[in-house]
């Protein structure tokens, strides 16, 4: 049922979407950036689609990323872009599913949001956006929504160090151990 | 059960009594009648519930009332993990608090941050406040909770609660200040 609907974009949308896949019985198209609107605006109103709910959204870094065993191929090479953006949906009346990936560079983290189109996706953004940076063109109230707003740099990413911590308050009275080393 | 420890009560002053300590007698009622301020953030929390719950029953040694205003509290329970955005509101808790005051780090992510070493969690809550007492334990069985109460309690009794030594200290340095001032 699934496969009908990722069929039925992929036929409607033929230069947006750039390719097309399914990973443990879900189907996924991926979209081009510029044409994420018109593609979601379309299978939310569309009554054969009818998607009228958002599950997740969240972003993937490949910074170092490597596959294992197997030679590069089109699913990944050294010119694959460092972030994939997903968004989940899922139509309650039709039953089935589809996973949106964008991908996006590092040197441009934008995307346009889906906020407007399905409200959830509000939190799920500024979430996506405090964890790793990505901004969403459009989004009503894009700020961070689990780190404070003196925290520096995206937590998320692969490239922030492990344990570095950015402490809004400390004792004054401790004293300073030599041997622990500390990001600064 | 109560009998015993009326018992146990009467003896104890007894002997404070013999050792004519009886300007101790406060420290030695307040050791009885801590008022928790339960500061609980995480998973601990259900630990702390069987602690308090009748089957462990901390009311056993006069801790059981949990308030929750810090200005009716003398005793912190930080029960669960303290993240770093978390840290200012811990302070003004502890901050708001009427002297003398005990604090107590409630398992392994109160004590070091435990397992979570990285960008959110504080690597203890002594980060931002002082502690009196560490209960290890992930979560820690009501009987470690019970035993650091009774550590803390010999703590009360001796004077050597953080904010009981501070107050001393503050003591002794005011009258240094007005013995070097008279002269």
């Amino acid at each position: 049922m699934s496969k009908q609907a990722l069929d039925a974009l992929a036929a409607k949308f033929p230069s947006a979407v750039a390719r097309t896949g399914s990973a443990n019985s879900d189907e996924i198209a991926w979209i081009k950036r510029d044409d994420l609107l018109a593609v979601a605006t379309w299978l939310r109103d569309d009554p054969a689609m009818a998607f009228d709910s958002p599950v997740f959204c969240t972003c993937i870094d490949w910074l170092d990323w490597r596959p294992v065993g197997r030679p590069p191929s089109e699913h990944w090479n050294e010119s694959k872009p460092r972030f994939t953006v997903c968004y989940q949906l899922r139509s309650v009346a039709k039953k089935h599913r589809i996973r949106l990936e964008i991908e996006v560079p590092e040197n441009d983290p934008r995307l346009p949001s889906l906020a407007e189109l399905w409200p959830a996706f509000d939190w799920q953004e500024r979430e996506t956006f405090d964890m790793y940076g990505i901004r969403f063109d459009g989004h009503p109230d894009l700020r961070r929504i689990y780190l404070y707003e003196e925290f520096v740099g995206y937590p998320l990413r692969k490239d922030y160090p492990k344990e570095k911590r950015q402490p809004l308050v400390r004792r004054d009275d401790l004293p300073v151990n030599p041997l622990k080393k500390e990001h600064h | 059960m109560g009998l015993e420890l009326s018992t146990t009560r009467l003896e104890d002053a007894a002997n404070w009594a013999k050792q004519s300590k009886l300007a101790r007698i406060p420290e030695w009622g307040r050791k009885f009648s801590l008022f928790t301020y339960p500061f609980v953030t995480a998973c601990c929390g259900m630990e702390f519930m069987s602690v308090a719950a009748p089957k462990y029953d901390i009311a056993r040694f006069g801790a059981e009332f949990p308030r929750f205003s810090p200005r009716q509290s003398d005793l912190l329970m930080i029960v669960g993990t303290i993240t770093e955005k978390q840290g200012p509101a811990l302070k003004r808790v502890y901050d708001q608090m009427a002297e003398p005051k005990w604090v107590i780090a409630f398992g392994v992510c109160a004590s070091t941050g435990g397992f979570y070493q990285n960008y959110h969690a504080m690597p203890g809550a002594d980060q931002v406040i002082p502690v009196d007492v560490y209960i290890p334990g992930c979560p820690p069985r009501p009987e470690q909770v019970l035993d650091a109460l009774i550590l803390l309690m010999d703590r009360i009794q001796d004077g050597r609660g953080h904010s009981q030594l501070r107050l001393k200290r503050d003591a002794m340095i005011a009258a240094q200040e007005a013995q070097t001032g008279d002269e």
